[in-house]
């Protein structure tokens, strides 16, 4: 029954996931409309305003057909991942957007690895150390942390450890495995300091609120180990907490990536969308607004749904109340 | 950013409130004070407290190191760091200030609404700030710039919009558990009108978390506009601004690297600050509540 149940809160969910990405996509559309000046001076850019450059693009765009019409006809080529081409380089969006993917997702995922790691560790080290020294400096770091913007920590990593001990490069991003990892390290860091202290704070309250629970003082009673307790008892429930901020992590990092990127010139999604921004290169702004919807969106779906798995008491079961 | 300390305030709230002693303000509460009516000095007087034109370029002196006359030396066209970053304290300020105070009130209000109405209203307004959770501020500001053209003001507004649904959510939290307390039953029987009970009765009672709230707001906000800035999606180039120097002056890291950390520091300065006098205002007014 509760696989049953399962199932159809996915299917829900997907179709409020299939509701949202049409909204998201229509407001995506009309960001050439809500632009100033005429459609065809920006989409031209810097091109000559020909006949024929303006039949080209009137093709491409449909700017002949209706408003809903031309959104539908471009909704059809964005499912297909046509988005047109950039206006600042004439390549396909497409194609600009998977030539710097691979630097942001290799980026995003270290610092969510950082974050994982040192966060949930931090965190369940400061609780378990309530009240002293340590708990305290580590409350104090994360008030730090969260109120350090990822482009300010860059800067810094950059000056102290690429600059003065010039353990790190400071630009460039390297190439295979191993270098692309540390020429990519003080970008990540600088990226997981805001996240590693959020994740430290809400594992700390989770953990304290556990360490209170009878079943962990009958686990205890019991004789169990240490190890055991902290394991099996007290971190499985302690995580759960950190599972619903997920969301936030994640937009903390998409954010954090278009920072970061900016700050040591990396040449990935987040600076390819600056550039686009500060150029008005409109296609590749819908493009990217797009791939980042489409990632935040889903990560949510899944996030919701390991919570039901990880949590029996929230199983779809008693979902009617 | 908003989002993030938001967020973190809103449900670590209760174990501080439980704690529930007053204190007199400990060194590091009078240094965050000290911190803040620094910075909201310099938003003021701007210019009028620098030593030299923040503006006025000295093209003989470019990316001097600190001196005397520049005590944070120059930046790569001659202009003093020290007199800019306290001009940079008004753009850091006054935008943070409004949108903490707008969405203080637009939050209160929809988060009172929501949590002591509930029905139909309470779900419109909930699914509506699901929808806005957790959204990456920055980007959309990115993409707003992309789309209509750099503008300060505008960056405001939309974090307004953005920063609403986080002050009704945690409102609405607090509303809720204040709504079947007898007080308010009490109320309701001797026939106060519900707008009285709202503002007059709940409110009092749910205010300490607006207001720390409200200091978290302005921190988040603080440091997401710098990030637009520091993109160069805000203000104009030319424009005395802790974000945009950082950004600007980047490239003297090697030459002058404390015109590039200068603002850097103030930005976490002032950020930290905030956030720790919110959560202090929070202690105080919720032991004076228990107390009374």
């Amino acid at each position: 029954m509760s696989g049953t149940g399962l199932l159809v809160f996915i299917l829900r969910r997907l179709v409020v996931l299939a509701v949202l990405l049409v909204l998201i996509s229509f407001v995506t559309f009309a960001l050439l409309y809500i632009s100033p000046g005429s459609l065809l001076d920006i989409l031209l850019g810097a091109r000559p305003h020909t006949a024929a450059t303006v039949r080209a693009l009137t093709r491409e765009y449909h700017l002949n057909k209706p408003f809903m019409v031309q959104y539908w006809l471009w909704a059809g080529q964005a499912a297909q991942l046509h988005f047109g081409s950039s206006i600042q380089t004439s390549l396909p969006v497409t194609s600009e957007i998977t030539a710097r993917l691979p630097l942001s997702l290799f980026l995003g995922i270290y610092s969510f690895v950082l974050t994982m790691v040192f966060g949930v560790g931090l965190g369940v080290m400061s609780a378990l150390r309530r009240g002293s020294f340590v708990d305290r400096g580590l409350v104090g770091g994360v008030m730090l942390g969260l109120s350090t913007p990822a482009f300010v920590a860059g800067v810094a990593l950059l000056y102290v450890f690429a600059i003065q001990v010039r353990w790190f490069p400071a630009y460039g991003v390297g190439t295979g495995f191993f270098d692309e990892l540390w020429h990519l390290t003080l970008p990540a860091v600088a990226l997981a300091v805001t996240t590693v202290a959020y994740v430290t704070r809400h594992t700390r309250a989770a953990m304290i609120g556990t360490l209170d629970q009878d079943y962990v003082v009958f686990a205890r009673a019991r004789g169990l180990s240490q190890r055991r307790v902290l394991y099996v008892y007290l971190l499985r429930n302690a995580l759960i907490p950190v599972i619903t901020i997920s969301g936030v992590i994640l937009s903390s990092l998409i954010v954090g990536v278009v920072l970061v990127e900016v700050a040591f010139s990396l040449p990935g999604l987040g600076s390819l969308l600056v550039t686009a921004a500060t150029a008005k290169d409109i296609p590749v702004l819908q493009g990217v607004v797009l791939l980042f919807a489409v990632v935040i969106v889903i990560a949510n779906l899944l996030a919701d749904v390991v919570y039901m798995l990880v949590d029996p008491r929230i199983r779809v079961g008693n979902r009617s109340t | 950013m908003t989002a993030n300390t938001a967020l973190v305030l809103a449900e670590e709230l209760p174990e501080a409130g439980t704690r529930g002693r007053r204190r007199m303000p400990g060194p590091i509460i009078w240094l965050s004070f000290v911190v803040v009516a620094g910075v909201l000095l310099m938003a003021v007087f701007g210019s009028l407290l620098a030593p030299q034109n923040p503006a006025a370029q000295h093209l003989s002196t470019v990316n001097a190191p600190p001196s005397g006359a520049y005590w944070l030396g120059t930046d790569a066209l001659g202009r003093d760091v020290f007199s800019r970053v306290i001009a940079g304290a008004r753009t850091a300020f006054f935008g943070p200030l409004v949108i903490a105070a707008a969405s203080f009130l637009l939050g209160n209000l929809l988060g009172l609404f929501a949590g002591y109405r509930g029905g139909l209203a309470d779900s419109v307004i909930m699914r509506w700030v699901d929808f806005m959770w957790a959204l990456p501020a920055l980007v959309i500001l990115v993409v707003i710039a992309g789309a209509v053209g750099s503008s300060y003001w505008l960056a405001v507004v939309v974090l307004i919009v953005l920063t609403v649904p986080f002050d009704t959510r945690v409102i609405r939290g607090a509303t809720l558990e204040q709504v079947p307390r007898p007080y308010v039953e009490a109320a309701k029987t001797l026939g106060v009108p519900r707008w009285k009970i709202m503002l007059f009765h709940i409110w009092p009672n749910v205010s300490p978390i607006a207001v720390a709230n409200t200091c978290l707001v302005f921190a988040g906000s603080l440091v997401t506009l710098a990030g637009l800035e520091f993109l160069g999606l805000g203000l104009p180039p030319g424009t005395p601004d802790w974000g945009l120097m950082l950004s600007q002056n980047e490239a003297l890291l090697f030459t002058n690297p404390l015109a590039t950390i200068a603002p850097g520091v103030m930005i976490v300065l002032t950020a930290i600050a905030v956030n720790l006098i919110g959560d202090w205002l929070y202690e105080q007014l919720t032991s004076r509540g228990a107390g009374r």
